[in-house]
């Protein structure tokens, strides 16, 4: 599904990525650990298609298709879905008017008519259950004045309203309270399916008790430097980036 | 709602730049007494009304043109203008199957189909119209349902002959002749406009709406406005204005007066849309006008709500006069410049009454090369104890090349005035614009999405049918402002 090779990526001629190597495929998960300032979110941006970030080498083809070619609202329609580290503040543009706009941009892109009200409002409704999303969030301006976690859980909800194929989970779990991670966590349970996948970059191993990966990467100065199972995110909590360190004779 | 909007919306520039083809009559070009005399002959004026005209063109020769406010402009040459021009008829209308079909095919264009407002009729939803074009008002609709609540609504020229008690007790009480250049202008030379008096204790059953159009070349338009809301009435009113798109400048300079009477109510909303030029600032109209309300007696209430997204050059200040006791002034403003469009707009609310409030809320949202004003005045007179005025300006700019400026002007002379006045500028995010593109939103529906959501305090103010013209245009206007 995605096929990540070689990718170095600088920002203000400063490289930050150097040399990423990775491979999804439909129906995993993939956990992304490593310390502040490694690059995580850099790479998730870059997957996005942030214009602020300059490819300098290497290729991202997402089902078959360049990724670094296409803009950043085509990524979002070939089904790339990115929850926002810092999600952002919209005022005046309510949650409901927000997620109708993208869908149905969506949806147009692949030749569908817009969404018939009726329908949207079910999905609406069967999605903010599935988040345990108070019924106010959605009628209130995107993020504004949300509380950290809420607008965390506002991320989850539109990916489950948009339904992607490859979500990136950009520490969707820091700053939630335990009900809250045991919600969200169930939230990309419920989504996975053998057609899509997730990238969910963490510090903790606590999610990863939830959301199940297959896969461990550990990203350390702009590389993937470890890969490995599940049990090396224990690890990791075990001894910390030390022993990375030393592995990797940095 | 706003999203389907938005959605169905397409790339496109000014919309409305067609010329329609319909024979029109015109006075000759220039202006001197024969050319006053000339309009109100044609408009078989009584006396009194020539007179006033006069007067007001005797003075406005004293006057010079105004040059304080914060626009740059090439001087109109006022002898190079029509100043009278109507749309050939045959003869007097009686039903919309004699109306010329080109006229038809205007109004469709600009999404008012007559027929269609005939049909509606008797559905809760109804806008009575009159429609200006060029010099004189061409239809009004629904005259004969509103005279059945004694409702007055009919062009100013319909008015002078039929209401002429009612012309010459407010024309000009509000807006007299010599208030400033433009308006001594427009007293002199005015062709049309709309009149409309709500008699007591009536609330009238339907929006009334006024479309200004200017068609014919060289032609500069004048028209007048009167709103009379006598005790215990309330009406909401409508002004919508478009223009084909001409290489040089067309001047548009109106007078609207509005009267309040104890406890009467009026409801003002503009959606402005007259050519603004092109890309590189040739053409365009420049729209000069003074609007101004009294709320006369007690309890009265003026409320002006503005989309301003039209002209070349905008110079134009809503204001309410608070004289009763309790009154209560608004302004709601939306002002978009893009390219090279100039604004200075905004209110004054001067309060004499005891216990007035007034309200002012302004979205200035600049992008290209434009230059966006907001200037407002709030002055709170010896007398007026307990005024409370609460004024909110925010600036958006798209861009580095576009101005934003705010010019509020504060005068308190009395101690129990409470005035509180707000002011933010931001840019566009970058942020904001990245997180809508991530869900599948191009820039132009983000840049649509997040100026809507911006101006949302406004638009809410606005009649239903209008918001959701505004909306689209508000989004048209800043088309390739961005990224
Ligand atoms: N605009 C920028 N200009 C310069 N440096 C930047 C810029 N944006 C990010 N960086 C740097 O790039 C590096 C990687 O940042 P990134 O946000 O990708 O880290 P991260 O792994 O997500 O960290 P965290 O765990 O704290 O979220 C950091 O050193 C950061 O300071
Ligand atoms: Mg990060």
């Amino acid at each position: 599904m995605l096929s990540i090779k070689n990718l170095h990526a600088s920002i203000g001629g400063k490289e930050i990525l150097k040399g990423i190597n990775l491979e999804v495929k439909a129906g995993e998960v993939h956990a992304i650990m490593g310390p502040n300032g490694s690059g995580k979110s850099t790479l998730s941006a870059v997957l996005a298609g942030r214009e602020e970030y300059e490819v300098t080498e290497g290729e991202v083809i997402f089902n078959g298709k360049n990724l670094l070619e296409m803009p950043p609202e085509d990524r979002a329609r070939e089904g790339i879905f990115l929850a926002f580290q810092y999600p952002v503040e919209i005022p005046g543009v309510s949650n409901v008017n927000f997620l109708k706009t993208a869908l149905n941009e969506i949806r147009a892109y692949k030749g569908l008519e817009p969404m018939e009200a009726k329908d949207f409002l079910a999905r609406l409704k069967e999605k903010q259950k599935l988040v345990e999303l108070d019924g106010k969030l959605a009628n209130r301006s995107v993020n504004e004045g949300f509380s950290g976690g809420e607008k965390k859980r506002n991320e989850i909800f539109q990916m489950a309203m948009l339904e992607p194929k490859l979500a990136i989970l950009d520490e969707t779990d820091s700053g939630l309270d335990i009900d809250a991670l045991r919600i969200v966590a169930n939230g990309v349970n419920k989504l996975k399916s053998p057609d899509n996948a997730s990238i969910v970059i963490t510090h903790y191993q606590r999610l990863l008790d939830y959301i199940i990966p297959d896969v461990v990467h550990i990203l350390y100065n702009g590389r993937i430097v470890k890969t490995g199972p599940k049990e090396l995110a224990l690890e990791l909590e075990e001894k910390g980036y030390d022993f990375i360190k030393e592995e990797v004779g940095a | 709602m706003a999203n389907e909007l938005l959605a169905e919306q397409i790339s496109k520039e000014y919309e409305y730049g067609f010329v329609t083809d319909i024979e029109s009559e015109n006075a000759p070009k220039g202006l001197n007494e024969d050319i006053i005399r000339f309009i109100s002959k044609k408009k078989n004026e009584p006396q009194w009304m020539l007179d006033y005209r006069l007067k007001a063109y005797r003075y406005w020769l004293t006057l010079e043109e105004p040059h304080w406010a914060h626009v740059t402009y090439p001087k109109p040459d006022f002898q190079n203008i029509i100043y009278y021009s109507v749309p050939k008829q045959k003869k007097q209308l009686n039903s919309l199957d004699e109306v010329d079909p080109e006229l038809l095919k205007t109004y469709e264009k600009l999404g008012i189909s007559m027929e269609e407002q005939k049909r509606l009729s008797g559905v809760e939803s109804r806008i009575a119209v009159d429609f200006v074009m060029d010099s004189v008002s061409v239809k009004t609709t629904f005259k004969e349902t509103l005279a059945e609540k004694g409702i007055i609504f009919c062009s100013f020229g319909e008015a002078v002959q039929e209401h002429p008690e009612l012309i010459k007790k407010y024309m000009g009480s509000v807006v007299p002749y010599a208030d400033n250049f433009y308006a001594a202008l427009n007293s002199a030379v005015f062709t049309d406009g709309s009149f409309c008096y709500i008699p007591k204790g009536v609330r009238c059953p339907m929006e009334l709406s006024t479309y200004f159009r200017i068609n014919s070349a060289g032609t500069g338009q004048f028209e007048r406005t009167l709103i009379v809301a006598d005790e215990d009435s309330y009406v909401s009113y409508l002004e919508g204005c478009t223009a084909p798109m001409r290489d040089e400048n067309q001047l548009h300079a109106a007078v609207v007066e509005i009267v309040a009477h104890k406890n009467g109510e009026v409801k003002y909303s503009t959606v402005q849309n007259w050519y603004p030029g092109d890309k590189n600032g040739k053409g365009g109209i420049f729209n000069f006008v003074t609007k101004r309300g009294i709320c006369l007696e007690d309890n009265s209430k003026i409320s002006w709500t503005q989309v301003e997204t039209g002209s070349a050059v905008t110079w134009k200040y809503p204001s309410v006069i608070l004289k009763g006791d309790n009154s209560v002034g608004e302004f709601y403003s939306v002002a978009v410049t893009n390219n090279y469009q100039q604004a200075d707009t905004g209110t004054k609310m001067m309060h004499l009454g005891k216990n007035t409030r007034s309200t002012i809320i302004s979205k200035g949202i600049s992008a290209g090369f434009s230059n966006n004003s907001y200037r407002g005045l709030v002055r709170i007179s010896k007398g007026a104890t307990n005024a409370r005025n609460f004024s909110q300006c925010d600036s958006l700019l798209m861009g580095d090349k576009c101005g934003a400026h705010t010019y509020p002007y504060i005068e308190i002379k009395d101690k129990s005035g409470i005035v509180e006045h707000e002011a933010t500028t931001s840019k566009i995010g970058e942020d904001q614009l990245f997180y809508c593109k991530s869900r599948g939103i191009d820039n132009e529906k983000a840049i649509g999405l997040i100026v809507n959501g911006y101006c949302k305090e406004v638009l809410n103010k606005l009649p239903m049918e209008f918001a959701v013209e505004a909306q689209k245009l508000l989004a048209v206007s800043l088309e390739g402002s961005v990224g």
